[in-house]
């Protein structure tokens, strides 16, 4: 990843002005770069990092696994389009390992996620078997750290 | 009551406090200050060094060093040398593993410097080199670098301060507080003029990894007939984000050497054991350590300036350290005056540049060793005082 994209990924509030500078390049040469990965697909979206936990919105977020029967002609990517398209899904992986899917889903109760995993989810042709792990706290989301440890933060002393 | 002051000697009694300490001490007193004024590395030591101190530790290895360090330290001490600058050192005779580079500045100016003797001083400077060449009953000399000559050290000054007294040079580059290092061509010029005159170096490298803009560190040891006149002090603290650690080290003539081993045997006995284990991971597998640091300054140091720049405080590019040094004149302040009023209006901790020295008047050092979004903050805070200034408030 070139150093555009890591600021960018690690936080996109800088201005292309400040970009510039701290990369050593002109702005517009930046501005021309982000459109591209822009046109391009490599840059998908901006998104805020909310913490949730903090906004006490009652939003509840779990983790599910599933194994599935992958389709004959389609492989994974038939089962991947079916979770995809629930709105209560935020994430879909693929996975190496024990069981086949990841997906990250929301919704504003336990009993809400539940019965979707219970409805939706499992009833889904070819899906095998479903394990829900609910998410009871997030210390750190995409790069960023949700709970500051403040004693942490700045442990250095002015000396000398 | 006592009469304590007749009891000390008089020279401790010459040396000042550290100009940095007297104005951490207000900012000490606010609780919501945003400091740029640290001079130590914002990154925690990378793991894989920390792992094998703790290692070290559960297989107990909680005895002292030998005095002059672990020999498979100071191997990888001289094969980092030879490896980062081209300079070949024997790791028995010639190297000396400190607390701290200070230490091993501290062991230089006392087995070189002797009552008359006159230390060479560039200044702005590090705080120690003055005091401790006090202590070593030596007389320091300062030379003033300039903002127009970029900070670096010229020889036609360091020619004007020679006298039959000079015995040591310091070069402290690249330079705190101003980021100014020295390029091969800037050391050669220097070292015909140490040549004539038979003066010795001590080379303050503890910024060595820290250059930017495509220079690489030069050592002025590496210059022909500098290697037999020069000690090199260097350490972890910066490359490797170890300041917590205490481990530095000096290279030398092997006569040098051994004589500061004496001081350092009595005073000191031997550097961490601790430290010593885990140093010697950093200088094996820490170069990517270093370069992902020093490309996270690169960027920080950019920002800073362009942003010093655009403000109206003229900013020289520094390339080394972690240090940025604006002219503050503009304002019509002194930098003490600078300062005060932007930690008391701001919140806002910088660091006079006349803690330094007293050509350091007119600057200020600003530490870029935090997250580039704490700079930006601090920055903008900058950028509202500049303008209330100007605004006549």
């Amino acid at each position: 990843m070139d150093k555009l994209l890591q600021l960018l990924s690690t936080n996109s509030g800088f201005t292309t002005d400040e970009i510039a500078a701290m990369i050593g390049e002109p702005e517009d040469y930046i501005k021309a770069q982000i459109k591209e990965y822009e046109n391009k697909g490599i840059i998908k979206g901006y998104q805020a990092v909310v913490n949730h936990d903090e906004l006490d919105d009652g939003d509840v977020e779990a983790l599910i696994e599933l194994k599935v029967t992958p389709k004959k002609e389609t492989g994974f990517d038939e089962m991947a389009e079916c979770c995809m398209a629930f709105e209560e899904v935020e994430s879909v992986y693929l996975m190496a390992g024990a069981y086949d899917f990841a997906l990250i889903v929301r919704g504003e109760t336990m009993q809400d996620i539940a019965m979707f995993v219970a409805k939706k989810l499992s009833t889904i042709d070819g899906v095998l078997s479903t394990a829900t792990h609910f998410i009871m706290r997030r210390y750190k989301d995409r790069g960023m750290n949700l709970i500051d440890f403040s004693d942490r933060t700045d442990g250095r002393n002015l000396i000398l | 009551m006592i009469d304590y002051d007749k009891y000390l000697n008089d020279s401790i009694k010459t040396v000042k406090p550290s100009g940095i300490r007297k104005f951490f001490d207000i900012a000490n007193e606010m609780d919501d200050v945003i400091s740029l004024s640290i001079g130590e590395p914002d990154f925690q030591t990378p793991w894989h060094i920390r792992d094998e101190g703790i290692k070290s530790l559960e297989k107990g290895k909680t005895w002292y060093s030998p005095n002059r360090g672990f020999m498979e330290l100071r191997q990888e001490i001289a094969n980092y040398y030879e490896r980062r600058f081209g300079i070949t050192y024997d790791a028995k005779e010639q190297t000396l593993v400190t607390v701290g580079g200070s230490e091993a500045i501290d062991l230089a100016f006392r087995t070189l410097v002797q009552k008359g003797d006159e230390v060479i001083i560039p200044e702005p400077s590090f705080v120690c080199y003055e005091p401790l060449a006090v202590m070593a009953g030596g007389t320091p000399v300062i030379i003033k670098t300039k903002n127009e000559d970029n900070f670096r050290l010229k020889a036609k000054d360091l020619e004007s301060v020679i006298t039959p007294k000079s015995k040591l040079l310091v070069l402290p580059f690249p330079n705190n507080p101003t980021g100014a290092i020295m390029e091969k061509e800037d050391l050669e010029e220097i070292a015909d003029v140490v040549i004539k005159h038979d003066l010795l170096v001590l080379s303050d490298e503890i910024y060595s990894e820290l250059t930017y803009g495509g220079k690489s560190h030069v050592s002025i040891a590496s210059l022909d007939k500098m290697y037999e006149r020069t000690i090199v002090i260097n350490g972890f603290s910066k490359s490797y984000a170890m300041t917590g650690w205490r481990l530095g080290y000096a290279l030398g003539p092997a006569p040098f050497i051994s004589q500061m081993t004496k001081l350092h045997q009595f005073g000191i006995m031997s550097a961490p054991t601790t430290a010593q284990y885990a140093a010697v991971e950093a200088l094996k597998n820490g170069d990517r350590d270093v370069c992902k640091m020093r490309d996270e300054y690169d960027m920080r140091r950019r920002f800073v300036v362009d942003r010093f720049n655009e403000m109206g405080l003229s900013c020289f590019e520094p390339l080394g350290a972690f240090y940025v040094f604006p002219c503050i004149k503009s304002t019509g302040l002194t930098s003490e005056e600078f300062c005060t009023r932007l930690i008391m209006d701001k919140h806002i901790a910088v660091v006079p540049g006349t803690a330094f020295g007293e050509c350091g008047e007119g600057f200020v050092r600003v530490s870029y060793s935090y997250s580039l979004k704490h700079l930006k903050i601090a920055l903008e805070r900058i950028k509202d005082f500049l303008e209330e200034l100007n605004n006549g408030n």
